[in-house]
């Protein structure tokens, strides 16, 4: 259940089986990618690092699906394979960007999760935590100056980057310039190996909503059905000029900081929480219980996802790779002002 | 008529926003107030709903120019002194700075930066920053040393479409004046030669352009021809300009505001150096601040920074070699 830290309580988590279901699938795809994009690091296929979201899907998923892809805004960071592939990125994309396709995205200039489309809406994060939640408040402003309203824009972070000075004064300028932002903060306990209690000393993130001026709100993050309430709630509030929504959800990472971390740092007692359970089981238990499925249907949507992803990983790796001799070195698009290599020596 | 090095500054954001709709400034009291140095003043009244207030935050201040800025507006962030850049570097240097190349998409914005020192400012209203944005890829750092470059390199910086460091000297807001704003402009990128001679070159840009003036003027008496070139743009940095000179002159010595270790003086002398040694008949040279943070009290500032008295010391030796 989702329950409002500050405004009255927003509707009972009532979700249709054709919409969880579509959560479902997003989940159960991001998941299958990640495990390939794992293994194909662990093989040695993939050069840097490799972060996914495990544990996190219904979450991410959620944030995106309540959004209208092509019309919002929607900024990604580190665990939101499933909310990026629900905003409408093509599985290619994130095997591209992995595997340092030319025709990626990023076009093999930067890799793994700093990936985005700008043009569709998707900012490319870069690592530095926090600091893309002010990007996004700038591409809202840019809508209204130009009069398109109705645009809402979300962004992600967990719980470590809400100590960041860039998460303090982006939700307060979103706050002072009253703009239609929902900042979803995935709570999953660990910022690489630090846990929760060395990190901020409130009881609960969201109380830290009414200090800025917004609404804010807490929800199982393990738990579809109340993460797809949560967000379709704070994201019509958003939308009909509500202001910025502090939506934090509770979750465990259920793998390491990147996969060159085996998160031995976990405790047992930790990983066996109720609110540690893995939501991609939590999600097919409970279309199992409601007869949205069946077994049957579920192995045939597994095998559906394991066929998206292999098809993705084939055409990835028989793409092109950047050719260091045909890369224009230019960083400026102003090109008559771009110095040259002839200081290079 | 005549118009300030500050004035120009307004005159072209007022400008900017009559003819470019995409156009809006944002920073810390710029609105009704007309900012700290008055560089905005009237505007907000002029152009209602695109001169804002911002709060003190430069980080979110510069996140949110960049987010507009890659929707097709073109942001000019006001800071209200340089030296707070600083909090912002994160998001200039990593976000603005790589947006073009990572993505293929500009990121036109323009940062006004009110640099370098004046008396009685002390160490955290009087730094010279360009060096630090020079140094990054993906950074246009510009540093007009008068009124009309003020006006001209200003407007052109805001159609651009990439990030630019607009470095503004406060010591030249009031007193620097010009009978009227410029018809024609020299574009960005390019050197000016402001004094021709032929014995010495000085390099220099901002404020120094003109201790370097009164420094040449006084040389002169002595019947020493000086030559003295203004960056203007410090990256991208005219090298040619330079070399030409240095090939007239034989002797080179830059001259900037900023602190001495590395920086725009060694970028140059480092050029002139590797690519035009033979052009030298002696060592080249630079002067720049003490290696100090920058003193309040004037009798200390005074002695901080190059000054004509120290810039023309400095020719003479380099003229002894």
């Amino acid at each position: 259940m989702s329950h409002p830290a500050s405004i009255p309580c927003c509707a009972p988590v009532a979700v249709t089986a054709e919409r969880f279901t579509t959560g479902f699938r997003w989940m159960l795809l991001s998941r299958t990618v990640e495990e390939k994009i794992a293994a194909l690091y662990h093989a040695g296929k993939i050069v840097g690092g490799v972060y996914l979201g495990k544990g996190q899907e219904a979450f991410s998923a959620a944030l995106a699906m309540s959004l209208q892809p092509g019309h919002d805004i929607y900024s990604p960071l580190i665990r939101d394979q499933a909310g990026r592939m629900a905003f409408g990125e093509p599985v290619l994309d994130a095997l591209r960007t992995y595997l340092g396709s030319a025709l990626g995205p990023m076009r093999g200039r930067d890799g793994n999760i700093h990936r985005g489309t700008p043009t569709s809406g998707v900012p490319a994060m870069i690592s530095h935590l926090g600091s893309t939640i002010s990007v996004v408040l700038g591409m809202l402003m840019a809508r209204r100056f130009r009069g398109e309203n109705g645009i809402v824009g979300a962004a992600t972070i967990g719980e470590g980057g809400t100590s960041t000075g860039a998460f303090h004064v982006a939700l307060n300028m979103a706050a002072v310039e009253k703009l239609p932002l929902v900042l979803a903060v995935a709570n999953n306990q660990f910022a690489y190996s630090t846990p929760a209690a060395r990190q901020f000393a409130c009881e609960n993130l969201a109380d830290r909503a009414k200090g800025y001026g917004v609404a804010g709100y807490t929800v199982d993050g393990t738990d579809l059905a109340a993460c797809l309430a949560v967000f379709d709630e704070t994201v019509t509030r958003a939308r009909a000029g509500g202001g910025p929504q502090l939506v934090v959800g509770k979750m465990l990472r259920l793998c390491g900081h990147g996969e060159h971390d085996d998160a031995s740092y976990i405790p047992v007692d930790v990983r066996a929480r109720a609110e540690s359970r893995d939501c991609l089981d939590a999600a097919r238990l409970t279309m199992l219980e409601n007869g949205w499925t069946t077994p049957r249907e579920l192995e045939t949507m597994e095998a559906e996802s394991y066929e998206t992803v292999q098809d993705a990983v084939s055409r990835a790796q028989r793409e092109p790779v950047p050719d260091a001799s045909r890369e224009t070195w230019a960083a400026l698009s102003s090109h008559w002002l771009i110095e040259g290599g002839r200081h290079q020596a | 008529m005549s118009i300030t090095y500050l004035e120009a500054i307004r005159e072209a954001q007022a400008k900017a926003l009559r003819e470019d709709p995409s156009v809006f400034i944002y920073g810390q009291d710029i609105a009704e107030f007309g900012g700290a140095f008055k560089a905005t003043k009237n505007l907000a009244r002029d152009f209602p709903g695109r001169v804002l207030d911002s709060p003190i935050s430069e980080d979110a201040m510069m996140g949110m120019a960049i987010g507009a800025a890659i929707s097709g507006m073109r942001p000019i962030i006001e800071m209200q002194f340089a030296d707070f850049s600083s909090i912002a570097f994160n998001q200039i240097i990593n976000q603005a700075a790589t947006h073009f190349w990572r993505t293929g998409i500009p990121c036109p914005l323009v940062v006004r930066l009110p640099s370098g020192g004046t008396a009685g400012s002390g160490p955290f209203h009087s730094q010279s920053v360009e060096a630090l944005y020079g140094h990054y890829p993906g950074l246009i750092v510009l540093t007009p040393a008068t009124v009309g470059d003020a006006y001209s390199m200003l407007l052109e910086a805001i159609t651009l479409n990439d990030p630019v460091l607009f470095c503004e000297h406060k010591f030249l807001y009031y007193h620097l004046k010009a009978d009227s704003l410029p018809d024609e402009r020299l574009p960005i990128g390019k050197a000016r030669i402001v004094r021709s001679g032929h014995h010495a070159t000085i390099v220099t840009y901002s404020a120094m352009l003109h201790e370097s003036l009164r420094a040449a003027a006084e040389l002169q008496k002595d019947g020493y021809e000086i030559e003295v070139v203004d960056l203007r743009s410090v990256k991208p940095l005219d090298t040619d300009t330079v070399l030409a000179s240095v090939a007239r002159t034989g002797r080179l010595l830059a001259v900037g505001e900023a602190f001495p270790w590395g920086g725009v003086t060694a970028e140059v002398v480092a050029r002139i150096a590797s690519e035009g040694f033979h052009l030298l008949d002696a060592p080249p040279r630079r002067l720049n601040s003490k290696d100090t943070p920058i003193p309040y009290h004037p009798n200390l500032w005074a002695v901080h920074r190059p000054t004509a008295a120290t810039i023309e010391s400095a020719v003479r030796d380099l003229l002894k070699q």
